[in-house]
């Protein structure tokens, strides 16, 4: 009951972060160019044929009533007309969200186990060359661009070694484990970038919990070291770890414009970007829209998996 | 290994014979920034089958050192490097990962400072008690019954309920009563407890020593009993050993060496302690001058000499062997006959107040302040209704327990935190603005605090220059050369030398810092200080220079102190008056003498038995836990815990603080002559 009580409030928190949201997204995709006729056709077009165009886009109504289109189209999945394509925004959103998810999943599937992994292996070798080795090449990777990683990437395998698809984009028709394959690569940047963060998230809290008074009072049960690490240590220390996998979660999903740029890409970053560029608001607003709720959802599930660990903080009770 | 374990019975007759416990010349060492760091040189004891020994010293002494060598669990950087450690007989250094893991199964059990931080934040009680019975090996059927049996054991009421707890939802006392079942559980031969109670309430250590000394006997464990509190030791343990900077410097049994002590450290840390009946007005506490030796290394001589009143060059230049007395104790003392004569660091007699005394009217008024928390739906009442005065010149002080609403109603004074709308706090006769920052700086100067913690509350990255002349700067306006005059007067206030200006907090001791807190307290000539338990992060050497330098500002200044503190001691020797307050509520206030002597509340009496740590029969013992300020007892809010309940008016009608003879006001439906007072040999115990 309490649990449902509070899920229902957090749910409204994010509705009204969404809706702030909406309204800073409107104001900079759609207040913010000023004359959107005069944007999208340049600066030596007719003034008529602007004027025509804003009347056209709706965009010559007042700020409330255009806002107010806008967002209640968004609530019943309209999201609008797309500048550049004459087409319903929705279809490639849609398209570019499957796309991010595939890749986002793939890089996860590998990066959140191995990070946690090297994390805990760390703390459990702390101060020997292992440590050393795990925590200086995560750190290292993260520094790496993507941009330059990448084309390292495709240089290697993809020009010289023939392993690997130039392209992140599998064929139509291809199957489950095609696609695998050829989004093996460039989650390999992802990665990297974000392999150190987890890992040293999961070393510090690792590091932690190993010299707690609790851990000292599972050994002197004379309990196993196996025991003592599963059943006492890892669960403590990997609490705040979670956190991070969250926040990494937004970026994954909504933050790869490079990546899908040179693997050729069509996710949800490049859309944003190609969208900016051509000046096509809907697009672009509908897209910064769908990753913050991504964002969003990522935090909400984040708290609630950290509550349902953790007997301390209970999802119900707020501070 | 190809042969069968022994079974239990002969492997219980054959070490029936061996100690418990034989720790022979252990050398232990931390290896930091690639050097060996000595921390324990050369120390010998032995425990017998079913003896209790305490270790006692100060911090940095390698108390808990000794007890985690002996459980095998010192951090990777510290290691044995000589001497030897038998548990039962066995040879505890010499074990591998096999035999250690059944030694610490069946043999050792240890309980430490905070049980907070003992037991695992995220399993609930039961599974972690019943862990210790799968680890010995009782079948997953009877594991639960054998736990919950356990907590019952350590008289846990609602044995059942608590096993389905976690740890953050239960109290000190409680979770301190949970680690000791897990320690018992699987019935040791040897029990290391360290600092098992310091984390705890008096009322509330008091009963977990009263469970420790029962279940010992029921046991019938062998005991390592760690603290730094003489009268916890000497009433838990028959046999002590002083540790000084690594070394044992005195062994023997425990009523003989605290009654006539036979080295100058030992003599020198009893006499740190605040004497009964004698308060500020009489004498200056002595001290320890000096600090601990940085390193061990190289040192020539006895480890004390430097701080010795009695060191010649003798023991300078031969350190002392550990010598034996006659009636089993040892003093590794050249002198140790000489030792009782040890001459005093600090001279007995209190400076001459040079603050006239006379007065017309409080410095310091509260009246009727409340404090609620919470919301109007659940009201949190943290302060009901306390008036109280607080003169030029004295000390108010102020006890009670954790939750009781100390800390709250000093920052309530010091315009911390705003009192519900209808109270009034004055100042010298003036309102004072509920919140600080609209209080003028006049009077922001008038009321200062010490904490507890000097570590939290210096600046970190400030020297101490800075910190002692920014509330200079800041409330008197003092600039150059009139600034510089002022620092350098107070440094010789606080007697602090001028050499400490350029450095910063963690280059200073416990005891420099607190001295620069309390400098800071007194950079602005303040009226009034609240001192929030000042010395209780304090070694005892240490807390005797803070509290004759408190005392000894009072006397030059004439500045008055709001003391908050839980060692009753203390509170005895600094005040001139004591306030009790129980649940928010002001229970009885008055003049020191009368409110230790009695007759007095029953809640006062039952806080001073505890720490006269003398009522064996527990007769007037709080039990259980101090009630949720949420949802208060009726009537009088005392009646669930009181050992002089009436009847039905306790439970119905909350009595008013009446005003007895001589200024003295309790809050009782008592009688004066039906009220407890303290024995005077009770009396002489605090």
């Amino acid at each position: 009951m309490r649990f449902a009580q509070a899920l229902a409030y957090r749910l409204l928190l994010a509705v009204i972060t969404l809706v702030l949201l909406s309204i800073i997204v409107f104001a900079g995709c759609q207040v913010l160019p000023g004359d959107v006729g005069r944007a999208i056709l340049g600066p030596l077009a007719d003034a008529r044929a602007v004027a025509v165009l804003n009347h056209q886009l709706g965009v010559d109504q007042p700020l409330l009533l255009q806002y107010w289109h806008w967002v209640s189209g968004m609530v019943q999945g309209n999201m609008g007309m797309s500048y550049t394509y004459r087409a319903p925004v929705g279809p490639f959103i849609g398209h570019a969200l499957v796309n991010s998810l595939k890749l986002a999943g793939v890089a996860f599937v590998f990066v959140v186990p191995l990070g946690i992994l090297g994390g805990v292996v760390a703390a459990l070798r702390l101060g020997t060359w292992i440590d050393r080795a795990i925590v200086l090449s995560g750190l290292s990777a993260t520094v790496v661009p993507e941009f330059v990683s990448g084309i390292v990437l495709i240089m290697v395998f993809s020009i010289w070694l023939h392993v690997f698809p130039l392209t992140a984009t599998a064929p139509n028709s291809a199957g489950g484990l095609t696609q695998l394959y050829y989004l093996l690569m460039p989650a390999i940047p992802l990665f990297m970038i974000i392999f150190g963060y987890i890992a040293r998230m999961a070393r510090a809290g690792m590091v932690e919990a190993l010299a707690s008074d609790y851990t000292r009072t599972a050994v002197l049960k004379g309990l196993t070291y196996r025991q003592v690490i599963w059943r006492h240590v890892l669960r403590n220390a990997l609490l705040p770890t979670i956190t991070v996998v969250a926040v990494q979660s937004g970026y994954l999903i909504g933050g790869l414009v490079v990546v899908e740029t040179l693997f050729n890409y069509h996710g949800i970053g490049g859309l944003i970007f190609a969208a900016a560029k051509a000046k096509d608001f809907p697009m672009l607003a509908a897209g910064i829209l769908v990753i913050g709720l991504t964002y969003i959802v990522a935090n909400l599930v984040a708290d609630m998996l950290y509550s349902a660990l953790n007997p301390r903080i209970s999802f119900g009770r707020r501070e | 290994m190809g042969w069968s374990m022994p079974d239990a019975t002969t492997l219980g007759t054959s070490a029936a014979a061996a100690d418990a416990l034989d720790v022979q010349d252990l050398d232990i060492a931390y290896r930091v920034r690639g050097r060996d760091r000595q921390v324990i040189r050369g120390v010998s004891f032995r425990i017998g089958r079913g003896e209790t020994f305490g270790l006692v010293g100060e911090s940095g002494c390698g108390k808990s050192t000794v007890a985690l060598a002996v459980t095998r669990y010192l951090p990777s950087n510290g290691r044995v490097r000589a001497g030897a450690i038998r548990i039962a007989g066995e040879d505890a250094l010499a074990m591998d990962a096999v035999a250690l893991r059944r030694l610490r199964t069946r043999s050792i059990s240890m309980v430490y400072q905070d049980p907070g931080r003992a037991l695992n934040p995220s399993l609930r009680i039961g599974r972690q008690l019943a862990e210790v019975f799968e680890v010995a090996g009782v079948p997953a059927a009877e594991r639960l019954d054998r736990a919950e049996a356990m907590l019952k054991r350590v008289r846990i009421v609602d044995a059942g309920r608590v096993m389905h707890r976690y740890p953050h939802e239960l109290s000190g006392g409680m979770l301190q009563r949970v680690v000791i079942a897990m320690a018992l559980a699987v019935d040791p031969t040897l029990l290391i407890l360290d600092e098992p109670t310091t984390a705890l309430d008096a009322t509330v250590e008091a009963e977990v020593l009263d469970l420790i000394q029962q279940l010992r006997q029921e046991f019938g464990s062998s005991v390592l009993f760690i603290g730094h509190n003489l009268a916890v030791i000497s009433r838990m343990c028959a046999r002590v050993g002083v540790l000084y900077a690594g070394t044992l410097v005195e062994e023997g049994p425990t009523r003989q060496v605290f009654a006539a002590p036979r080295h100058p450290y030992t003599v020198g840390l009893l006499r740190c302690l605040p004497q009964a009946g004698l308060s500020k007005h009489e004498t200056r506490l002595d001290t320890i001058p000096g600090f601990l030796p940085t390193s061990l290394a190289g040192l020539k001589g006895c480890v004390f000499a430097d701080r010795c009143g009695l060191a010649r060059d003798l023991c300078r230049q031969e350190e002392p062997p550990l010598i034996a007395l006659p009636g089993g104790r040892f003093s590794r003392c050249h002198f140790h006959e000489e030792a009782p004569a040890l001459p005093r660091a600090t001279p007995p007699s209190p400076p001459k107040s040079t603050a006239s005394r006379a007065a017309l009217r409080p410095v310091l008024r509260a009246a009727e302040v409340s404090k609620t928390f919470g919301s109007a739906l659940t009201p949190i009442r943290a302060l009901h209704d306390i008036s109280l005065e607080l003169w030029p010149g004295e000390t108010l002080g102020l006890v009670g327990e954790s939750g009781s609403g100390k800390t709250t109603l000093a920052k309530l004074l010091l315009g911390l935190s705003a009192p519900d709308l209808n109270g009034v706090i004055e100042l010298d006769g003036n309102k004072l603005a509920a919140a600080a920052v609209k209080r003028q700086p006049a009077e922001l100067e008038a009321l200062q605090i010490i904490f507890q913690n000097p570590d939290a509350a210096l600046n970190r990255s400030q020297t101490i220059r800075r910190i002692m002349s920014r509330p200079m700067r800041k409330l008197g306006r003092y600039r150059g050369a009139a600034l510089a005059t002022k620092l350098t007067a107070l440094m010789g206030h606080i007697r602090l030398a001028e050499r400490y200006l350029p450095m910063r907090p963690r280059q200073l001791s416990g005891g420099l810092k607190q001295r620069v807190a309390i400098g800071r307290a007194f950079a602005g000539d303040p009226r009034v200080v609240v001192c929030d338990e000042p010395t209780s992060a304090l070694d005892v050497s240490v807390q005797a220079a803070i509290l004759n330098l408190l005392a000894d500002l009072q006397a030059e200044q004439g500045v008055s102190y709001l003391f908050v503190s839980h060692d009753l001691r203390v509170v005895r020797y600094i005040s001139d008056r004591i306030a009790v307050l129980y649940l928010g509520r002001l229970m009885e206030i008055g003049p020191a003498e009368r409110v230790f002597g009695g007759p007095h509340h029953p809640y006062t009496e039952s806080l001073l038995a505890a720490a006269a740590q003398t009522d064996s029969e527990g007769t007037r013992r709080l039990h259980g836990e101090i009630p949720s300020a949420m949802n208060p007892p009726s009537g009088c809010v005392f009646h669930t815990r009181c050992p002089r309940k009436i009847g039905a008016i306790c439970e119905t009608q909350e009595p008013a603080l009446i005003q007895r003879e001589g200024d003295h006001g309790i809050r009782c439906h008592l009688e004066l002559d039906q009220m407890g007072r303290v024995a005077k040999a009770e009396l002489e115990q605090l």
